[in-house]
């Protein structure tokens, strides 16, 4: 389970996140939903620790972020946008790489990576080197990776960029079958099928702030639009007067 | 070492055993280019000088029938008549486009200012702006000064007077230097090029710590992950410094191949660089490594990308000559206060084992030892900016 609490952050003068507030529950997928430069970025940085917070806090699975992060990580497996894999390394190498950084015992890490190569489908071409892969096979590599060590929460960061129909797909039903397993599945996207598609719940940010937060067929009656994308704009413009 | 270190240690060895740009660089590029070079350059240079006086010299002499004689002593320094301009205008513009390198002129009344005692006005035409005219052009001033003193003997001797007279003093010059120090001087180059083998050879990867991990997208799901980012950037530094040390152990050993082809012997020198020189050296430089990689993977982490990187670390190449290059124009003695200074220590070091001096352990302890807390110092700033927000650009 993902808490977030008033979270600010800015750069130098640029105040990225002001204000958010959410919560993104185990058994469900949470769609984290903006215009570019909203703050999604951001405050998934902040979850997975990369960036500090300004003010506010962000819990995983109860742990502070600001406090323990070495320890929230762990509860972690993060998909950042563009998350590149080594070149020279096989798919394989490349989850297994992540695996020992985990901290997994040794013994059961060859299990444990074949295992979330099974898992993810990608057993065509695990033993090969990452150089030549298509974009959805990195992301599914990257993916792999970050699921290595049975994280109970999972965040990724417009996952489905780059990806053809057929990868977005796949990707898709990957992420279902997470959520089935119970997991707490928190994304990012700013392409509104994708989230209408996917998500138990949907956050809509704009301008750094929580504009609506609610299943999407409640978002559809509170702002009285059939369609998301319009009830999506609509939300939009009552933060960011155009 | 943590695990996490080692860990991330032993994907870096790997990955970049498998990188062909780091295989050429370190271990092909960096310790063949650079010996080879020397010894090639060497070679030919030292040919030249050593075959110059054995070899006949054809000298365009304007006037020769009017000095037999001289001719004849010219002759048995090696130098013969040869064709060449036939007038002094004609010998000047030669010489000026480069037809001839020397001209000597005569003039016509040669005999008659002989017999008279009076000077004559021997003329050697030479381009000295080219080092070839102005070795030929030496060779022909001696041997003129030779003749010179021989017909002022004789004329002393004539006149009954001891030639001695004209010498009151001998001249004699005593050169201590040993044939390992003569060969120093020349082999005080290399450390350069060991030092610049032992810094290419951690480039790439200095690079890919941070720029290159940014480029490729992979630091940020790296730093996602539950380890402490110091060990990440040790670890990476410490794969740095291995491919160093290969770097510098294969320039090391490509020297010693590369000196046997340099008839440095002919020169009246002989290098102390054997198998066990290789080894000393080598465990003289090792220190460097850490400073060298954390200095690089430093320059890097400000960089955007991997070209940008590249050219910072060019700069970062050429450092550690500055304070050799100082010691070096300045003629600065080796001294314990200078054994403080990364990578000239090291130079200065290396030069005395060359020259087979007994090797100072003060010195080397000195060295070692603030050199390698330099690296740590460099290490520990990497980390800190490792930890740095900004680090993802």
């Amino acid at each position: 389970m993902i808490v977030v609490e008033e979270l600010y952050k800015s750069f130098g003068k640029v105040e990225a996140v002001r204000g958010v507030n959410f919560r993104a529950e185990d058994g469900r997928i949470t769609g984290l939903l903006g215009p570019n430069g909203a703050g999604k970025s951001t405050t998934l940085r902040t979850l997975y620790t990369v960036l500090k917070p300004d003010q506010g806090r962000a819990f995983i699975d109860g742990i502070d972020v600001v406090a323990e992060p070495l320890a929230a990580r762990g509860c972690i497996g993060a998909l950042p946008h563009g998350a590149g894999l080594y070149p020279h390394l096989t798919a394989r190498e490349n989850i297994r790489y992540y695996a020992r950084l985990y901290g997994l015992p040794g013994e059961t890490i060859e299990a444990r990576v074949q295992a979330v190569i099974d898992e993810i489908g990608i057993g065509d071409f695990a033993d090969r080197r990452s150089k030549g892969f298509s974009q959805g096979q990195q992301t599914k590599v990257s993916l792999a990776r970050a699921l290595v060590h049975q994280p109970n929460n999972i965040i990724l960061d417009e996952p489905s960029n780059g990806l053809d129909v057929m990868a977005t797909r796949s990707l898709r039903d990957l992420i279902r079958k997470l959520k089935d397993s119970g997991k707490c599945i928190l994304f990012s996207s700013h392409v509104m099928q994708e989230v209408a598609a996917l998500c138990d719940e949907i956050v809509i940010i704009a301008a750094g702030r929580v504009a609506l937060h609610d299943t999407p067929d409640n978002i559809r009656a509170r702002t009285g639009c059939d369609d998301l994308e319009d009830a999506f704009v609509r939300a939009i413009e009552k933060v960011e007067p155009a | 070492m943590s695990h996490t270190m080692l860990i991330v240690f032993l994907k870096e060895v790997m990955d970049n055993f498998r990188d062909r740009r780091t295989l050429m660089s370190a271990l092909l590029l960096g310790p063949l280019f650079g010996p080879i070079l020397f010894a090639f350059i060497i070679n030919l240079s030292l040919k030249q000088s050593l075959t110059d006086d054995n070899k006949v010299l054809e000298l365009p002499v304007i006037g020769s029938d009017y000095a037999p004689n001289l001719l004849r002593f010219l002759e048995s320094r090696n130098i013969k008549l040869a064709d060449g301009p036939s007038d002094r205008e004609a010998a000047l513009r030669a010489v000026r486009e480069g037809e001839n390198s020397v001209v000597v002129v005569i003039p016509e009344s040669i005999s008659a200012d002989l017999a008279a005692a009076t000077p004559v006005r021997i003329e050697i035409i030479s381009d000295r702006a080219n080092n070839t005219a102005r070795r030929e052009s030496g060779r022909v001033m001696d041997a003129l000064s030779a003749y010179n003193q021989q017909l002022a003997t004789m004329r002393l001797v004539l006149r009954g007077v001891n030639p001695v007279v004209m010498r009151p003093f001998n001249i004699d010059s005593v050169d201590v230097s040993t044939p390992s120090g003569r060969s120093a001087m020349l082999l005080g180059m290399l450390s350069y090029f060991f030092i610049f083998a032992l810094l290419t050879g951690g480039m790439n990867l200095a690079i890919d710590s941070t720029a290159g991990e940014r480029e490729r997208g992979s630091l940020e799901p790296l730093l996602c992950l539950p380890v402490m980012r110091d060990h990440l950037i040790i670890g990476k530094i410490l794969a740095a410094c291995l491919f160093m040390s290969l770097s510098l152990f294969l320039s090391l050993c490509s020297f010693f191949v590369a000196l046997k082809f340099v008839p440095l012997q002919q020169l009246g020198m002989t290098p102390n660089f054997g198998a066990d020189v290789v080894l000393i050296g080598f465990l003289l430089l090792l220190p460097f490594t850490l400073l060298g990689a954390a200095l690089m993977t430093l320059v890097a982490s400000f960089t955007k990308s991997y070209k940008e990187a590249q050219t910072w670390l060019s700069v970062v190449l050429l450092t550690p000559t500055l304070p050799i290059m100082v010691v070096s124009i300045l003629m600065i003695r080796s001294s314990t206060a200078l054994m403080f200074i990364p990578s000239l220590s090291q130079h200065l070091l290396l030069v005395s084992v060359i020259k087979n001096e007994p090797i100072n352990m003060l010195h080397v302890g000195i060295s070692s030892i603030s050199t390698l807390l330099l690296g740590l110092v460099a290490t520990l700033v990497c980390a800190r900016l490792y930890r740095r927000e900004g680090l993802l650009g």
